[in-house]
């Protein structure tokens, strides 16, 4: 066992009756380092989070968390894994301070009163302390099970879309504090669907239909594919891209805004049609390196021809 | 790992919040006592047979086993044990054994002979007076048919046109056959069946709907904390339940209270612990609180119905009985019967609290094997 590998599992499978939600995923994360869980909506995500925390047995496949046997050790991971939950998961009934205060019980924490204080102060919730959680909207919902998740001080975080609902200056602040908490040592390994957040993580894996199809720094997910992409700007762009789809070489052409994006894996194909189109015509095209998005927007539509 | 009161504490503390908060769980505690006092209020009357019955035999005379022999004839007294002194007598009737004890004197047969009108003393287990009502009214007209036959052949000239015998009839603990002395008793084990089970039920199955369930399988606490400590606060609307109902037992239905009051609530304690490991046990088996709740209901019947508490124990045919013999409302009953109108002490209550204590330590083994550990 590596000492400096925060989870290390292999093999692991999960089927939901005939549902394989998870298939073969091996994953390393190094300790101090912000993962990022990337996948299309029922790519196994979350059901990959369960496993590694013990909530979820594994139908096959072993490995370790923060040292820890998964299948049999798995009262010792959870006491020092904060995992925050896709839903929110805390008692809609209690109040935000009844919440934090039950949290750090089951924790046995010693200087919970003063944990407690801490977390709502962070949180700014402090004025807010006896409001039932329930009556929180969904971004604030979203920043107490973070900071619920964190009390205990984990050595692990496991967070399930964390930023889900969450407003800009609260995504930033996250984004800080878990860098903060990574320097120090913590490993985060974090699902989300946001590109600027995979930009943000240390390594990433990409997910689709319970299989791991990339994995690695961002550059080196989005070189590995070795993709060619362009950036078309000019008037009427949603017919352009219709008139786009299909050509040679074209295999995604995706609306940015204001520009298209049109991506392709035979380079010299894609390299031709954009000198003919661009040759006759009002559009400007201009070669660019291809983005986080346009990588998973390919791999989600050959993994959709490759699996389903 | 190791048990922590930390978190413990914490479950406990968590289940009183939500309880305090929850309007309809207390709108059920309040509602349910009452709605039952109102459906149960009436009594229930069957035509029970074969009840279990001593005798005290003094008189080893054709008259005394004659009398017997009618008493069998009858179909409403099956004689199985045979006292050897009117203390035996005592105990049998007190524990439960049998509901009738019959002595026949030593001169019955030669008072008989000479036309005294002996005396037959028959002691009766009245505390469920439903049981006891049709057997003592149908006594005299049992013992004159049998007895004439006797008469007539040897003595004929001595039958008396009234009854030959002088039948004293003794109703133990209950002696005016109020029904409400062992109507209330017996809402008191129903209620807290009812609710008890219904509360604890929802418990677990509450979390799972609502998602909490996951987060609280994600934290350290161990399936035993967190499924005791769901218990407690329960524990504590059960005294209370109790306390209501005693109250109103006591002083609207004017029920006697013979026993100590510290025994009563022992009983109330187990029998309530009781039925909490089971709630929490359905609780963990069910889906869904509708499961939980149709689960409930299954135990609810048999509890009612094959207790003692709807229709007399010993009216039942023995399968009945020996489904009754393992629920913990059988033997509440019993209980609280015995210290309220017998005022019997621990030895006379022990055959019936070991049972439910049995019973509860089976379904904590059960529900801990049960228990989600993951969310699978
Ligand atoms: N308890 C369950 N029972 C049956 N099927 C399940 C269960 N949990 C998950 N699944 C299925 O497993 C697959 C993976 O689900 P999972 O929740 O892990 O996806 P995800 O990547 O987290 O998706 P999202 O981005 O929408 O959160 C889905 O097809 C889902 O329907
Ligand atoms: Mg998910």
């Amino acid at each position: 066992m590596d000492a400096d590998l925060a989870i290390d599992v292999t093999g692991l499978n999960k089927h939901f009756g005939d549902k394989h939600a998870v298939r073969d995923l091996s994953l390393q994360v190094r300790r101090g380092e912000i993962f990022g869980f990337l996948g299309p909506n029922g790519s196994g995500k979350t059901t990959s989070i369960r496993i590694l925390c013990g909530l979820l047995r594994p139908d096959s496949g072993r490995g370790t968390c923060l040292g820890y046997d998964i299948l049999n050790e798995a009262a010792s991971i959870k006491r020092e894994v904060g995992y925050m939950t896709q839903r929110f998961s805390l008692w809609e009934d209690l109040t935000i301070r009844e919440n934090l205060e039950f949290i750090a019980r089951m924790y046995g924490m010693e200087d919970h009163r003063q944990a407690v204080a801490s977390a709502l102060d962070n949180l700014g919730l402090t004025g807010r302390q006896d409001q039932l959680a329930g009556t929180l909207s969904g971004g604030w919902k979203q920043r107490l099970s973070l900071a619920a998740c964190m009390l205990h001080r984990p050595r692990l975080l496991l967070l399930d879309e964390p930023t889900a609902g969450v407003d800009p200056k609260a995504r930033r602040d996250f984004w800080e504090e878990i860098n903060e908490l990574a320097a120090g040592g913590i490993t985060v390994l974090v699902s989300t669907h946001y590109m600027d957040e995979a930009e943000r993580c240390h390594r990433l894996a990409y997910l689709a239909y319970g299989r791991l199809l990339a994995s690695g720094t961002s550059r080196e997910v989005v070189d590995a594919q070795s993709l060619t992409g362009f950036e078309v700007s000019g008037p009427d762009l949603i017919l352009y891209a219709r008139s786009l789809r299909g050509l040679e070489g074209v295999d995604q052409v995706t609306a940015f805004g204001e520009t298209l994006h049109v991506i392709g894996r035979d380079a010299r194909a894609l390299q031709a049609t954009a000198e003919r189109m661009a040759g006759g015509g009002v559009h400007r095209w201009t070669r660019i390196r291809p983005g986080l998005e346009d990588v998973f927007i390919g791999l989600m539509e050959s993994a959709e021809d490759n699996y389903r | 790992m190791r048990l922590s009161w930390s978190r413990w504490y914490g479950i406990i503390v968590k289940e009183f919040i939500q309880l305090k908060r929850d309007r309809l769980t207390f709108g059920m505690i309040v509602g349910i006592p009452i709605l039952q006092l109102i459906l149960f209020g009436y009594a229930i009357n069957t035509d029970p047979k074969h009840l279990p019955t001593a005798v005290l035999l003094g008189d080893s005379s054709l008259y005394g086993r004659t009398v017997l022999q009618g008493l069998k004839n009858s179909e409403y007294f099956r004689i199985d044990r045979v006292a050897a002194s009117a203390a035996d007598v005592e105990e049998l009737i007190a524990h439960g054994e049998v509901q009738f004890a019959v002595t026949i004197p030593e001169d019955f047969g030669r008072k008989l002979a000479r036309g005294d009108r002996p005396t037959l003393l028959i002691e009766a287990d009245a505390t469920d007076p439903s049981a006891t009502g049709n057997a003592i009214a149908a006594l005299s007209g049992v013992l004159r048919t049998s007895l004439s036959r006797d008469l007539q052949g040897t003595l004929g000239r001595l039958i008396p046109p009234a009854d030959p015998v002088d039948v004293r009839i003794h109703r133990r603990y209950n002696p005016e056959a109020v029904t409400a002395n062992n109507i209330v008793p017996g809402l008191l084990g129903t209620i807290l069946t009812m609710t008890m089970i219904l509360m604890t039920g929802l418990a677990m199955t509450r979390e799972r709907e609502r998602g909490t369930f996951e987060n609280l399988l994600a934290t350290p606490a161990l399936p035993v904390e967190v499924m005791t400590g769901k218990i407690v606060p329960y524990i504590m609307i059960g005294l209370i339940q109790v306390t209501l109902l005693l109250a109103a037992a006591l002083l609207i239905f004017g029920v006697p209270m013979l026993g100590s009051a510290a025994l009563l609530y022992l009983s109330v304690f187990i029998f309530i612990a009781a039925n909490l490991t089971l709630g929490i046990t359905f609780s963990s088996i069910a889906r869904n609180q509708l499961q939980a709740m149709q689960m409930t209901f299954f135990f609810f019947l048999p509890s009612i119905l094959l207790s003692g508490f709807m229709f007399p124990f010993r009216g039942m045919p023995e399968w009945a009985q020996w489904v009754g013999t393992v629920l913990p409302l059988t033997h509440f009953l019993r209980l609280v019967r015995g210290i309220m109108l017998k005022g019997n002490t621990f030895p006379a209550l022990w055959p019936d609290i070991w049972p439910i204590v049995l019973f509860t330590f089976a379904v904590i083994g059960i529900g801990l094997a049960v228990y989600r550990r993951t969310l699978d």
